[in-house]
């Protein structure tokens, strides 16, 4: 089966779940727009179940209902991991046999970004969710630059460490800060380095599309969830894979 | 509230020598060196104003043209003054614009006159905003008189986080009338690397509003009409830390701000500023903030969003026994330290609730006289809002059964988006549910002899106390050097804001070190 629509308690059910905060003092008129922003959204019927004025001017609904849309399954649209998960020793091992040297990554929270929860996941020994990071890898070669490099520090720190791949980790997306600083980050590389010499380039964060890599000018976008064992099964199958 | 850990007390008098001991060296160190944000910080207080058209504020000018001459160990409040006499410019800010111009020549007054002379100026001038410090001191205890403090501890803390001032104040105005005791402004940021201190009210800032004179008053004054509205004083809080600390504190004392965050090694940890630079601006701003009657925010629970907050657990124990330390050092009462840690443990660990219930606890009654911050959890919020705002729930229980005193309102969106207005709301429901039934469990609740809670602090102080034996011996910033907070190893001929820093000439003068001594 192709299409299917949400479940609440019965299969086909429909039922979904939304609040939203409306600029209105909470009255009768103030439910009814919820109910009518709920209709539009494709909700219908509606239940109102909460409605709480805060301060003079706004309302937060929850409305819960059955959501009149269909999704097709065959017609959605992601980057499925294209390349097999490995062990650490597996990476290791590949990396020995095919580079035969140590793979250098050059990993960094760019623009101001301070936020190295995520590099450091990857990156650091201690790794996140029981998987130790890029650093317990006998064959990485890892250069951590932490929070706030400028893209000219990396691109230099990458072109000294003879870098086969960087990472770049954005968790502040206000005004769309993760975007603008990944153009910025893959322009500086292509102007810095010819095609042949460019390293891997990797970005990562919670808000990015896993869709938008050639659109910023990346290698690879990793989403919210990932570990450091399929980062460097990436950077093994991409700089090692069967295809150079 | 003393007593429910059963603490050995001679255990404690050890942790707080070593403490002591292993702090000491860092204090001779800040005594002997100045940065170029003190003598900065020296220039504001004596009434340098405002910035030049690229924004570059006047101290900074003024202090890089003395800098430039005579170089930074003699401070820059002799050659400033000197050079004023010399000139005969009156007006302190005329002199920065002329000296950024290259109209003026520094040099260290040579005869004893003229260096005496210079010194009365630099003096005088400083007092005069050593004493608007002092006036808005009086005027904060005036107005908690007259409005008074929260009915309830812990104070409610929320923060505003806009980026645009003008739209930070109805914010501010709104949290303070859903129920916030405090409020803070978070800084944009990058804005700790900046090595000086922007200029007017802002309304770009990433993920956070700069911290800047101008904003500080607009928001003190919005404040001010909401606590006459309220009749509950509302404070005010924003960031020292970063390389600007002695300049921002010197602004929050002469704008009324109520609390300031100032980590003593917050900086050097987390936004890779040398260490010496950090221990100096440290010294100086809190002895600043000691005048303002200002309340310190510590930053101990950003080591447990790097590492794990059971494993580190004493670490953060030993960052406020050090925090401590360097604050009383510098003049800071008890009632003025806001030592933080927070409920960072993964809550899939089993017993992760009692372990934060003892770390709370220890904490409160290893420093029973200090307000103590208590932060929520960040690390372990998924976008699971549901999981989060229950584990928020979690966390506001801790809070009014260990009695801490400032409670930051944890968002159950945390690692989503910047707080939403219902966000706000549900997580002020939560607080409130909280503190309204079980507020007073405090009184009933007591942990048993010997049981997992006292065992747990038992353990967490004694691994503290064996780790201040350490750093002892290896001294301190051989331990930072190390990696032993959060994990980042920090040298101390590395980092930003070195070049910033000198030791001390024989003749080094700063008239507000004096006065703030004396």
């Amino acid at each position: 089966m192709t299409i299917i629509r949400p479940y609440g308690d019965t299969t086909g059910d429909g039922m979904v779940q939304l609040s939203f905060t409306l600029p209105v003092p909470h009255d009768k008129r103030a439910e009814g727009a919820a109910l009518q922003l709920a209709g539009k959204m494709g909700m219908e019927p509606a239940m109102l179940v909460h409605a709480k004025q805060m301060g003079d001017a706004y309302t937060f609904f929850v409305v819960y209902g059955k959501v009149n849309h269909l999704v097709d399954t065959e017609k959605v649209q992601v980057v499925e991991r294209d390349y097999p998960l490995l062990s650490a020793k597996e990476v290791n091992a590949v990396i020995k046999r095919r580079l035969r040297r140590r793979l250098n990554v050059v990993g960094a929270c760019i623009g101001t970004d301070a936020h190295t929860v995520g590099i450091d996941a990857i990156l650091n020994l201690k790794g996140i969710a029981g998987e130790k990071g890029l650093e317990s890898y006998r064959e990485l070669a890892v250069t951590n630059m932490g929070a706030q490099v400028s893209v000219p520090d990396l691109v230099e720190t990458a072109r000294e460490q003879k870098a086969d791949a960087v990472l770049v980790s954005q968790v502040v997306t206000q005004r769309d800060a993760h975007l603008q600083n990944t153009r910025a980050m893959s322009a500086a590389f292509r102007e810095a380095l010819p095609a042949g010499r460019r390293p891997l380039l990797i970005v990562g964060g919670p808000r990015f599309d896993e869709l938008m890599a050639g659109e910023l000018g990346v290698d690879r976008i990793f989403g919210r969830g990932t570990t450091p064992r399929e980062v460097a099964s990436y950077l093994v199958h991409a700089l090692t894979g069967s295809s150079k | 509230m003393a007593g429910k850990l059963n603490l050995d007390p001679r255990v404690v008098r050890t942790a707080r020598r070593l403490a002591a001991k292993a702090g000491r060296p860092v204090v001779d160190l800040a005594r002997s060196h100045t940065t170029v944000s003190v003598e900065r910080a020296v220039l504001r207080l004596a009434g340098v104003h405002g910035a030049d058209p690229d924004g570059i504020p006047w101290v900074n000018r003024l202090v890089d043209a003395v800098v430039a001459d005579v170089g930074l160990g003699h401070g820059v409040a002799l050659p400033v003054f000197h050079a004023m006499r010399a000139s005969g410019v009156d007006d302190i800010t005329v002199l920065a614009q002329k000296a950024a111009a290259g109209a003026v020549r520094f040099a260290v007054p040579a005869g004893k006159a003229e260096a005496l002379a210079a010194r009365r100026a630099a003096k005088r001038a400083t007092s005069d905003g050593l004493k608007v410090v002092d006036r808005r001191r009086a005027e904060r205890d005036r107005m908690i008189k007259r409005y008074g403090d929260p009915e309830q501890r812990p104070w409610i803390y929320l923060i505003v986080a806009t980026g645009d001032i003008y739209e930070d104040i109805p914010q501010a105005q709104a949290a303070a009338r859903a129920g916030a005791d405090v409020i803070a402004v978070i800084r944009s940021t990058g804005q700790s690397l900046l090595d000086y201190v922007p200029e007017g009210a802002t309304r770009e800032g990433f993920a956070g509003t700069y911290a800047t004179q101008e904003n500080f008053r607009l928001m003190r004054a919005a404040l001010d009409e909401t606590s006459r509205e309220l009749g509950r004083y509302v404070r005010l809080t924003n960031y020292a830390s970063g390389l600007c600390m002695p300049e921002i504190a010197a602004l929050a004392g002469l704008e009324r701000l109520d609390m300031m965050l100032n980590d003593s090694m917050y900086g050097i940890l987390f936004r890779d500023i040398n260490p010496i630079r950090t221990f100096v601006d440290q010294r100086f701003s809190r002895q600043v903030h000691a005048r303002a009657g200002i309340i310190i925010n510590t930053g101990e629970d950003n080591y447990l969003t790097t590492a794990d907050a059971v494993e580190a657990a004493h670490t953060v124990t030993v960052s406020q026994l050090l925090n401590e330390y360097f604050a009383h050092e510098a003049g800071l009462a008890d009632w003025q330290l806001g030592l933080g840690h927070a409920f960072e443990i993964n809550p899939d660990l089993p017993e992760s609730f009692r372990l934060e219930l003892a770390h709370a606890l220890l904490a409160r009654e290893l420093f029973p006289d200090a307000p103590l911050k208590w932060m929520p959890p960040t690390k372990h919020m998924t976008g699971d809002v549901f999981r989060g705002n229950l584990l928020d729930g979690f966390f506001n229980l801790v809070g009014t059964l260990t009695g801490q005193g400032i409670l930051l309102v944890g968002m159950m969106t945390e690692a989503v988006v910047t707080p939403w207005l219902s966000d706000r709301d549900v997580a002020l429901q939560n607080v409130r549910y909280v503190l309204n039934g079980a507020g007073n469990l405090h009184e009933d609740f007591v942990p048993a002899p010997g049981g997992f809670l006292q065992q747990r602090a038992h353990q967490v102080l004694g691994e503290a106390v064996d780790l201040l034996e350490r750093i002892v011996d290896d001294t301190l910033l051989e331990a930072i050097a190390d990696g032993t907070f959060g994990i980042m190893k920090r040298p101390a001929d590395r980092g930003k804001g070195l070049d910033g820093v000198a030791k001390h000439e024989d003749d080094y003068y700063n008239p507000v070190t004096e006065a703030l001594e004396s």
